[in-house]
């Protein structure tokens, strides 16, 4: 079965997909969410009782309507923003505020406007290792820069570079001060579908080399296929009969493709629909009471 | 071609009006002239008329000069500018110099206070609300009013000036570097925050940078008012600069004079408007 721990009563849709990917070891996790939880309103909490563990080398994508805090979850773990109970830990240590271990790409790529693709790359560089002379910075930044293929546009200032490009330059940011671990936030969210396709392989391939664990939140069921070795499944806060449910986690769906599958023949993959229905009837009928 | 001859056509409207202006200005300025002529007076009554002050014989022109006098009068300042002969006579680029001293003085020292101030006042909400007041109220303050106090308490006219130039130059600039540093997108803070980059380096190599146009804006607004006030302040104080060789000037009723003062102060302040203009296009950003 690819739902884990909290399977709940639709898990049965799909069929078992023989050779699960991911071996799940919630106890062993590289990254641990445990009771999250955080509320403005003290009775209202927009989620609660939130935990999950993400292993290492893992990709995991979380999917939610606009509100039930996928950001505010994503944020607590990148030290940006607090949790009003629960704690998270990486490494075995705990998140009470931001780190060079974890690499954010923001959603709205968040590149320096007066500065070149080098020289913002280069910022980063030096804020992880402050020791390093000139000609050092500018081999690292050059071999990310060449990463995501924007060498010819290196000396460029964001202004010049299209949508698709400053998204790169902010994924090659965050992958050059090579943490521990990388957040993205809704990263291809602001792309057109073209050229989102073209990052996502990019990125998979970049985070197949290298190993990364990696954490991302999208809208985008295919994406979150495509690229998610775990697709962790969010509802909204909502009123009830029983009165106000916090948001949380409903479910956490294993994705039972093989890891080697790609945008052109995802679609063709035996478990593709059973999977992308699963989650659509999840975000249709039950992630929002409205 | 069409964007050349806006330029083109710009140019030859703008010169129209000029020859315009000389010309109204020529044809004021050649009326009868004041003194009339000797004739029917005695020799004493012409004696008597050249001890007054007005000498029947000589050519006088209407009190108030044509260009062509003006002309020559600013070629002669302009071709000896650096002469000194004493307090009351000294040329016009010394005046200039001591004119600019001050205002730079000034300037620097309203940077001084109001660039950080202005860091404090943009990074904490606390401290927005805590100076606002002060500066509500002591904005609208015409730099002027503070010169009897500035007299008594610095006991001395040229650093009184300096400390009007201050003044009038600070709440431009620390009401944009408040609001500049206010401003910046807290999505470049975020980044700095997950690159744990320290207090200094972000205040330097992010807010700044992120700032610099909007505090660029305010620092053209308040050397524009400086340039104003110190034309002002100097006719109090006396002594030296462009202000005080006006005053002088009218004290002497050398309206060719004053005249001449008048358009290079105009174009001193267009100059120093330029060099921030040049400044500001340096450090914006095109998002």
């Amino acid at each position: 079965m690819w739902s884990d721990a909290s399977v709940r009563e639709s898990a049965a849709l799909v069929a078992p997909v023989s050779a699960p990917i991911q071996k799940v070891s919630p106890m062993s996790g590289f990254l641990k969410v445990e009771q999250l939880a955080k509320a403005y309103q003290a009775n209202k909490p927009v989620f609660a009782d939130v935990s999950f563990t993400i292993d290492k080398g893992e990709f995991v994508c979380i999917i939610g309507h606009s509100g039930c805090g996928k950001t505010t979850i994503l944020n607590v773990l990148a030290g940006l923003d607090t949790a009003t109970s629960g704690n998270c830990f990486m490494d075995g240590r705990e998140i009470n505020g931001p780190s060079l271990e974890r690499g954010v790409v923001f959603q709205s790529h968040a590149l320096m406007p007066w500065l070149t693709v080098r020289q913002n790359i280069a910022f980063a560089v030096k804020s992880r290792w402050p020791e390093w002379k000139t000609p050092q910075i500018n081999v690292h930044v050059e071999k990310f820069v060449a990463l995501v293929g924007l060498l010819p546009a290196i000396d460029k200032k964001p202004s010049q570079l299209s949508g698709g490009m400053k998204q790169r330059v902010g994924i090659a940011r965050a992958f050059a001060i090579q943490p521990k671990m990388l957040l993205l936030d809704e990263p291809f969210g602001a792309l057109d579908a073209l050229t989102r396709g073209t990052i996502q392989d990019e990125l998979m391939g970049i985070v197949r080399e290298t190993h990364q664990t990696v954490f991302m939140i999208t809208h985008d069921v295919d994406e979150a296929i495509l690229l998610a070795d775990r697709i962790l499944l969010m509802t909204n806060g909502q009123e009830t009969d029983q009165g106000y449910r916090p948001g949380g986690m409903a479910e956490v769906v294993v994705n039972p493709l093989p890891r080697s599958r790609t945008r052109a023949q995802l679609h063709h993959l035996d478990g593709y629909y059973d999977l992308r229905n699963h989650i659509v009837d999840f975000l249709v009928s039950r992630a929002k009471a409205h | 071609m069409k964007a050349v001859s806006l330029n083109l056509r710009a140019a030859v409207v703008s010169l129209l009006i000029f020859v315009c202006f000389i010309g109204a200005w020529q044809l004021a300025t050649t009326g009868p002239s004041i003194g009339g002529s000797s004739a029917g007076m005695t020799a004493d009554e012409i004696e008597y008329a050249k001890m007054m002050g007005k000498d029947p014989g000589a050519e006088k022109s209407s009190g108030f000069p044509p260009p062509v006098e003006v002309a020559k009068a600013s070629w002669a300042h302009l071709s000896d500018p650096f002469y000194d002969k004493g307090p009351n006579d000294k040329g016009i680029g010394i005046q200039l110099a001591h004119s600019l001293g001050r205002v730079g003085l000034g300037f620097l020292l309203a940077m001084a206070v109001a660039l950080p101030l202005g860091f404090l006042i943009g990074m904490s909400p606390l401290m927005q609300k805590a100076f606002n007041p002060f500066v509500q109220v002591l904005k609208p303050i015409s730099p002027l009013a503070w010169m009897p106090l500035a007299l008594y308490t610095l006991k001395d006219s040229d650093v009184s000036g300096i400390f009007v130039i201050f003044i009038c130059s600070i709440w431009p600039m620390l009401i944009n570097t408040a609001f500049g540093v206010a401003g910046v997108k807290r999505e470049w803070l975020n980044v700095a925050s997950t690159l744990e980059v320290n207090p200094i380096r972000k205040a330097f190599q992010v807010i700044l940078p992120a700032a610099a146009p909007t505090i660029l804006t305010g620092m053209r607004i308040s050397m524009g008012i400086a340039w104003l006030v110190i034309v002002a302040a100097e006719m109090l104080v006396g002594g030296t600069g462009v202000g005080y060789f006006v005053w002088n000037e009218w004290n002497n009723l050398s309206l060719t004079n004053v005249i001449f003062a008048v358009l290079l102060i105009g174009v001193v302040g267009m100059l120093l408007d330029l060099m921030f203009a040049q400044l500001q296009k340096a450090v914006t950003y095109v998002e």
